[in-house]
């Protein structure tokens, strides 16, 4: 197949994307420039987000069997820039006092970021690995980035290494159901994985397929971090430098998400019992696991991964509920949380990165006490983004939590709606005891950073996300919108 | 319009009352006293006023086209008696505050301001949605009422208030979305309308899981047995003020609940689980009377009396008849009152000299006279002597439930016996008896003053007002409470035609 220009004018985001990561490797390469790497690398991701943007009421297309331009990968192209921006803004005052090379982590990010976007975009296997490989890749880099260096708070190449061998080994599970896949039908694209009953393939056995796309899910559940395949998350979590934990909490997951949603839409995969059976008690294992092993943890970064596990098993219950439920709700539900999510988790984990460094990370939930009285806005905002995550109304956070309920009660998923309501509330235990630290009277000898000039960028992207926070939390309707008809088009 | 005023003049004035601590400490307390005062003024001017079906105000405008959500408040005779002891029992809690709560400041009465407004949004919400939004709105500031002034137990006590009120409220929550989408199932549209939802019809055994959903929620807030252990926790650990709120205000809304929502969205279930909730009532009255005489710590034995108490409500309610809600709604202001007050003292006498612990207290009458007249008064008022509200209330709620269910009123009845107990042994542990100074510093122990007298004497007026002349409060809630019992009477017989 030849690409045409028309073709090459869809994929205008990914390539902004991509000349953003070559021109800050050239750049790099001229002159290493701190301060106008990270500015290159901001630009681009915005220029890419607003393009990506304008382009969303007009595109529809296939580009090659591998990447699907709509209004939904359009959409969480922009979702996926903006973010990757706000996270290059928060790690430039991380990684300041860097001593070592800091040039190359936007490159990185940017790398990254391709990747992600051709997961978002993308309805075949092929573009699947390619997307995923991209952005993993890159993640270890930016994961063991501070590795050479002395005092770095945590173990960057602990956290790398595992991430490595165990994502390599999901990755490989990924490709045994796709090969199974192919021997069946000879195709990797997803909406042909299976009979669609029209006699255009023969001799397919449910069983095969069956086993097929378990293993495809069993590796996006991997990269999801759903029980059971969580274990390597809080250790990752912990050990990773802060904003490339960000990264793989938001960008990460809600990519990931984006293809097995399109996975499982477009093959009709649902249909089979068994894998509802198996997609229902992820789920529950997820919210709960991940709720009951956050409430012991003293640190921030593993409580965020062990709620992230139980709200990747929250939206879950929308994914089954996609099946019993007519129109396009639950797929609302989906694109409404995976939205909330990512701004939430940006806050919580933007919080952390703006007040520690890479000498120095603030992870323990201890070092938060008294922040109400030392910086109140910023506590302020801390709290908007943990209540958010807990549900409670005024946020994002909490509409997202009533579409999902909406489309579990739409789908009678009784079961699945009780493990939600007994997971948020045990959810509300350890949200509530950061908080809680927070506005203790603050300890006397804080080992507390004081923040300079530097950061003054990263608190305009916190006060942006709190902004989106509360406005999706009480006027959602124009988001509400845009998601309905984007969700239509999937 | 006028009720979105009176939540946003709230919600502004706390914004503003944090931000003035930074010009003056003494400031927020001013600025919230005059955000309640202004706020009462403009709900007088609602007074008397009324369309045909007894709406008050009302505003409707989209709000999540989405999901047919609405921004639709609407006050009626029952709200806004409640909504006028929201206010005055705000004002009354600023009162309580002002001098114990000295660090801070700004943000307490933002904190206090945000909770009074979301209550009003619960007591004028007639969309579901909305009224689900209040309801969990009004949790936060709570919380951080009790974690940042609370005393020795403070974080226990707030998670612990906060996690039973928010499951239960998520049950409530499925529960409404389940009307919802059965409305969207029976007519096409998605709708949180609290009258489309009242067309809505269920099978029997869904229609008794959804109530129940309701039920519980409501039941945690109120407190009834078993949902109640929160409440003594809570009210313990809670600066005075909070206490106020809670005791006065806050256990108000479940009851409210289960008036507006919980009977006449559903008749026929409530009908059937009304033998049962009286039931719970009846425990409630018995055992918490019981377990409060049994209290050391003076608060806790208050927080006891107050679930005692709250259960005629529910009695009254699950009766279901004219006299018997009137009975709820009257019991419902004059425990506003009586326990706000008793908590105010409980509160004074906690700030003077650091103890809540009785059986270090005694012979006060002599130290503090004006102090020990006016527990006695709010004693007795709680123990239901006649010509104070609190009698009113309860002796109506009897007399319907009398014609309801036989047995369990007999038994509830009761309760008020171990109250007369409870409320005078109270009296002779801290207020007669020897007076002896040996476990607590009495050196702060000094008689209430003109501030502190200016608000009981409030509130006993109110109590007096109640007592000699209910038929003023009777009026006002008697058109709703007829056209809620003349709707669900309306629907059972269509139900068993």
């Amino acid at each position: 197949m030849t690409m045409t220009f028309s073709d090459l004018l869809p994929l205008m985001p990914l390539l902004l994307v991509t000349a953003t990561a070559v021109v800050s490797m050239t750049l790099v390469g001229i002159r290493r420039h701190y301060t106008l790497t990270a500015a290159v690398t901001v630009a681009g991701l915005l220029i890419a987000a607003i393009v990506a943007a304008s382009m969303m009421s007009f595109t529809n297309q296939q580009i090659t069997p591998l990447l699907i331009i709509d209004q939904y990968s359009l959409f969480f192209t922009v979702v996926t820039c903006a973010s990757a921006m706000f996270i290059a803004i928060l790690s430039y005052p991380y990684l300041l006092n860097l001593d070592d090379q800091r040039e190359e982590y936007f490159l990185l990010l940017g790398v990254a970021t391709i990747g992600a976007v051709v997961m978002v975009s993308s309805n075949h296997f092929v573009s699947t690995i390619l997307g995923l490989e991209t952005l993993s890749m890159a993640l270890y880099g930016m994961i063991a980035y501070p590795v050479h260096v002395k005092d770095s708070a945590k173990f960057p190449l602990e956290a790398a290494v595992k991430y490595l061998v165990l994502s390599g080994a999901a990755s490989g599970i990924m490709l045994f159901g796709m090969a199974l896949v192919y021997a069946q039908t000879g195709t990797l694209s997803f909406s042909s994985v299976i009979d669609t009953g029209d006699g255009s393939i023969a001799g397919l056995s449910e069983g095969f397929t069956v086993m097929a796309v378990l293993l495809v899910v069993a590796g996006m559940a991997f990269k999801l971090s759903l029980a059971p395949f969580h274990m390597w998350t809080p250790d990752v979590y912990e050990g990773s430098p802060l904003p490339a934990t960000t990264y793989l909490a938001t960008i990460g997951k809600a990519g990931m998400f984006v293809v097995l949603l399109r996975f499982i839409e477009a093959s009709g995969a649902l249909q089979y019992e068994s894998l509802i059976m198996v997609l229902s008690l992820i789920a529950a294992a997820s919210i709960l696991a991940g709720n009951l092993l956050a409430l012991l943890q003293d640190n921030l970064k593993r409580i965020l991964a062990y709620s992230s596990i139980a709200h990747m098993g929250y939206v879950m219950v929308a994914v089954i509920a996609s099946y019993y439920v007519q129109g396009t709700i639950s797929i609302e539900a989906i694109t409404f949380y995976l939205l909330a999510y990512v701004i939430m988790s940006l806050g919580a984990f933007g919080v952390a990165s703006v007040v520690s460094t890479s000498e120095n990370e603030v992870d323990d939930i201890a070092q938060y006490s008294g922040l109400f009285w030392r910086s109140p806005w910023l506590a302020v905002v801390f709290t908007g983004m943990l209540l958010s995550l807990a549900g409670i109304p005024l946020t994002v956070g909490f509409i997202g939590k009533f579409y999902l309920f909406f489309a579990g009660v739409e789908a009678a998923l009784l079961m699945l709606l009780g493990a939600l309501v007994i997971g948020s509330g045990i959810g509300l235990y350890y949200y509530l005891r950061i908080v809680y630290r927070m506005v203790l009277a603050a300890p006397e000898n804080s080992s507390f950073r004081s923040t300079g000039n530097e950061s003054l960028s990263s608190f305009g992207v916190l006060g942006l996300l709190f902004v989106l926070l509360l406005v999706l939390g009480v006027y959602p309707a124009p988001v509400m919108n845009i998601i309905q008809a984007i969700s239509a088009a999937l | 319009m006028i009720l979105v005023i009176l939540i946003a003049v709230l919600f502004l004035g706390g914004v503003l009352a944090w931000l003035s601590e930074r010009v003056n400490p003494n400031l927020p307390r001013t600025i919230a006293l005059a955000t309640v005062l202004l706020d009462l003024l403009i709900m007088l001017t609602l007074l008397g006023s009324g369309d045909s079906a007894g709406w008050i105000a009302s505003v409707d405008a989209a709000w999540i086209p989405r999901f047919g959500i609405s921004f639709y408040l609407a006050a009626d005779g029952l709200s806004l008696l409640l909504l006028l002891l929201t206010v005055f029992l705000g004002a009354i809690s600023i009162g309580a505050a002002w001098d114990e709560i000295t660090e801070r400041a700004g943000f307490f009465y933002f904190n206090l301001l945000w909770t009074l407004a979301g209550v009003l949004g619960v007591f004028t919400a007639l969309d579901l949605f909305l009224f689900f939004f209040f309801w969990e709105v009004m949790l936060i500031p709570m919380y951080f009422i009790i974690a940042i002034w609370g005393h020795e137990n403070k974080n226990y006590a707030a998670m612990k208030f906060f996690i039973f009120t928010q499951v239960t409220g998520m049950l409530m929550l499925i529960s409404i979305l389940v009307l919802a989408y059965t409305h969207y199932v029976q007519f096409g549209t998605i709708s949180f309308n609290y009258h489309d939802l009242m067309n809505v019809q269920l099978s029997s055994r869904i229609e008794m899981l959804v109530m129940l959903g309701f039920f519980i929620a409501f039941a945690t807030k109120l407190p009834s047995v078993p949902f109640h252990s929160w409440l003594p926790d809570a009210h313990s650990q809670a600066p005075t003020a909070g206490s106020v709120i809670l005791a006065g205000i806050l256990l108000k809304t479940g009851a409210y609940g289960l008036i507006r929502f919980a009977v006449p969205l559903f008749p026929a279930a409530a009908m059937e689980f009304a033998p049962y909730a009286m039931a719970l009532a009846a425990i409630s009255i018995i055992y918490c009377a019981k377990v409060a005489f049994a209290q050391d710590d003076i608060k806790r034995l208050i927080a006891y009396t107050s679930v005692s108490h709250m259960g005629f409500v529910t009695l009254g309610i699950y009766a279901w008849n004219e006299q018997a809600l009137q009975g709820a709604v009257m019991t419902m202001l004059a425990h506003g009152l009586s326990a706000a007050a008793l908590f105010m003292l409980a509160g004074g006498l906690q700030h003077r000299i650091h103890t809540r612990n009785m059986p270090d207290m005694g012979g006060f009458w002599a130290k503090v006279p004006r102090m020990a007249i006016v527990a006695l008064f709010f004693s007795v008022a709680a123990l239901g002597m006649p010509g104070l509200g609190n009698f009113i209330g309860e002796f109506l709620a009897l007399l319907g439930a009398f014609q309801a269910n036989i047995w369990m009123t007999v038994v509830s009845a009761f309760g008020l016996i171990l109250a007369s107990v409870y409320s005078l042994w109270v009296l002779q542990k801290v207020f007669q008896g020897e007076y002896r100074n040996s476990d607590f510093d009495d050196s702060h122990l000094s008689d209430l003053n003109r501030r502190e007298m200016i608000y009981f004497a409030a509130m006993m007026l109110g109590l007096i007002w109640m007592g000699m002349y209910p038929q003023s409060f009777l009026d006002m809630s008697a058109a709703t409470l007829g056209e809620l019992l003349a709707g669900s009477e309306a629907a059972l017989a269509e139900v068993s035609l």
